[in-house]
């Protein structure tokens, strides 16, 4: 070891160039893409949101065209016009599932930091802590969109293929479509960022992914509960409602439009988002 | 180069760090002491940035260390080897330090060679020994090759061998021009690495000195004498203002008088002496002496009580 250490010694002067090592933002991005791609946890994380959101989206497919299959032909010729019409978002029902997986990567991202006591050496290496917060939600976003986009594709093509046995399938080219299967894997990212978000608050993995589901889950399924004059008014800001409308079709509801509820969605996630960052700059690490 | 002035730090009702002002140079060893609990830690994660001070500042070669545009190649440290996220392999652990400050992906596989871990540089470290966790924390401190090392408390928990490693690294880093700055509680570990001493007590400085300057001013001089005439040669010492503390048999050790004052007062009394000896205490034992009264827990007994109790313990150092 003595020899090593004086080996290292003599080269000293040739190890790095003076004007070598800047930190900089694009180096912070490279590193925390390192760091997402390096643990095992955002695989495992990945492969059960697509597993999970895919198979539950085609098996309530499958599901519904039982259903419709075992029914006589006068209900029949009813339904049919009520499938084809939200033949869309049928196909992507698991999406409820799958809010919560990415949610709990979401919060991974910044909470594993803390609980493995990286956080100190992260930012020890590079103390702008803004660069850092901010880089790595990017990657994360990044990450969790093309996962969200191969999960929300998945399911719905092998949700219509099902739907198709009955000619009872939307086509990507009809209005709406699109944009509701573009919006599966947009509204999935946002899950994750909201959940990252609350995890800089509360810097505890637990603490943040039952904070995330207790939002995005139970929120929405409380909300089930309220009575119809109430509901009216609250149930279009429920997180999952909100930003469920990019790809539900919820036309003739008391809904945000598309576009619209996916904002304020994005709104949710931005409030914890800069609330987590403001936190994440000014508390001791 | 560190310069802390007036740096305070509190914690809720209690103040962790209080007023310390030093400075660490470059070129040599840096010992910073004190018992556990001094604030030792939390000085070093203020001079990192990683703690934000409630008083006063320090500075890393003249800025705050946040606003370094190369951290990486001003300091490196190592402050906890556990630090990491075990799930991680070796190499992108640092790779992804090294990213941050655009550090060239080569250096990583350089201090994987230098700290001996290229062989399990693909293993994920949380299946890594107490020594090669302690390793990779070296391995992330040199990735900058920085002009400042700060360890805190590096050989903790390493075997010998381990140990040996880091004083020869230590060395070999402050004989190349570097700043090193290390912690620990020991005293007999800066006694054998550090060229001067920064000690602090309850978030105070006690001392910053050279380690030399620390013996000689917080040493204990006493001079031993075994005798088989106890009696009049206590009396003389007395007379002649020293102080007699008995030790086993025929043995007293002397306090405040030189030995060859006692020499001749054993010479000018008829006593004869069987042996004559300069004690000096160690540099454990004037550590613990200016410490003892900061020390915040103890098992039992009184910080004082125990001070008193080492100083004349004194015989228990190197005899001369």
């Amino acid at each position: 070891m003595t020899a090593t250490a004086q080996a290292a010694g003599s080269q000293r002067a040739a190890v790095l160039s003076a004007s070598a090592g800047r930190a900089g933002f694009g180096g912070a991005l490279r590193s925390e893409f390192t760091k997402i791609r390096s643990v095992r946890s955002t695989y495992w994380t990945l492969f059960a949101m697509i597993v999970i959101t895919i198979g539950i989206s085609a098996l309530l497919s499958w599901g519904r065209i039982q259903d419709y299959a075992s029914q006589p032909a006068v209900v029949q010729a009813h339904e049919a016009v009520r499938i084809r019409s939200r033949a869309t978002e049928f196909s992507m029902f698991g999406l409820i599932l799958g809010q919560l997986v990415i949610a709990v990567l979401g919060a991974l991202t910044i909470t594993s930091e803390y609980s493995t006591g990286m956080i100190r050496t992260s930012l020890t290496v590079m103390p702008r802590r803004t660069t850092v917060y901010a880089t790595k939600a990017v990657v994360f976003t990044t990450v969790a969109l093309v996962a969200g986009l191969v999960t929300s594709f998945g399911s719905y093509f092998i949700g219509q293929a099902i739907f198709a046995t009955h000619h009872l399938n939307s086509s990507i080219g009809q209005p709406g479509v699109l944009r509701a299967v573009v919006g599966g894997g947009l509204f999935l990212a946002m899950c994750g960022l909201l959940s990252y978000g609350i995890g800089a608050l509360l810097r505890s993995t637990a603490g943040a992914i039952t904070a995330s589901v207790a939002l995005l889950f139970v929120a929405f399924v409380l909300s089930g509960f309220l009575p119809s004059s109430w509901a009216v008014h609250v149930d279009k800001w429920i997180p999952f409602n909100a930003g469920g409308a990019i790809w539900e079709n919820l036309s003739g509801t008391n809904m945000f439009s598309p576009w619209v509820g996916f904002g304020v969605f994005c709104a949710y996630a931005a409030v914890a988002v800069v609330a987590g960052g403001i936190l994440f700059r000014t508390r001791d690490a | 180069m560190i310069e802390a002035r007036g740096l305070t730090k509190r914690f809720g009702d209690k103040l962790a760090v209080d007023q310390l002002s030093f400075t660490v140079e470059p070129g040599r060893i840096t010992g910073f002491l004190g018992p556990n609990g001094a604030g030792k830690t939390t000085t070093m994660r203020l001079i990192l940035g990683l703690d934000h001070p409630t008083g006063g500042s320090v500075t890393v070669n003249g800025r705050d260390f946040p606003h370094s545009a190369s951290p990486m190649r001003e300091v490196g440290a190592l402050l906890d080897a556990k630090a990491v996220h075990g799930g991680r392999s070796a190499y992108s652990h640092l790779l992804c330090l090294a990213q941050t400050n655009g550090l060239p992906r080569r250096r990583v596989g350089e201090v994987l060679d230098l700290v001996g871990l290229t062989e399990v540089a693909g293993k994920r470290s949380k299946g890594f020994s107490l020594g090669m966790g302690q390793r990779l924390g070296i391995a992330a401190a040199l990735l900058g090759d920085p002009a400042i090392l700060m360890f805190d408390e590096p050989v903790n928990g390493l075997d010998p061998e381990g140990i040996m490693w880091i004083r020869t690294l230590m060395k070999q880093l402050a004989g190349e021009g570097r700043t090193v700055f290390v912690s620990s509680h020991l005293m007999s570990e800066m006694e054998n690495t550090a060229d001067h001493l920064i000690v602090i007590g309850r978030g105070r400085l006690i001392a910053d000195c050279s380690v030399a300057e620390f013996i000689e001013r917080n040493s204990v001089q006493a001079v031993r004498v075994r005798t088989p005439q106890l009696d009049p040669l206590v009396a003389a010492v007395r007379r002649a203002g020293g102080r007699v503390v008995a030790t086993a048999g025929d043995a007293i050790m002397v306090h405040g008088l030189p030995s060859a004052k006692v020499g001749d007062l054993a010479y000018e009394n008829g006593v004869r002496l069987h042996e004559l000896a300069v004690a000096q205490a160690s540099l454990e034992e004037a550590y613990m002496e200016q410490t003892a009264a900061s020390v915040e827990f103890r098992a039992g007994g009184s910080a004082a009580e125990q001070a008193a109790e080492l100083g004349d313990r004194v015989s228990t150092g190197g005899v001369a």
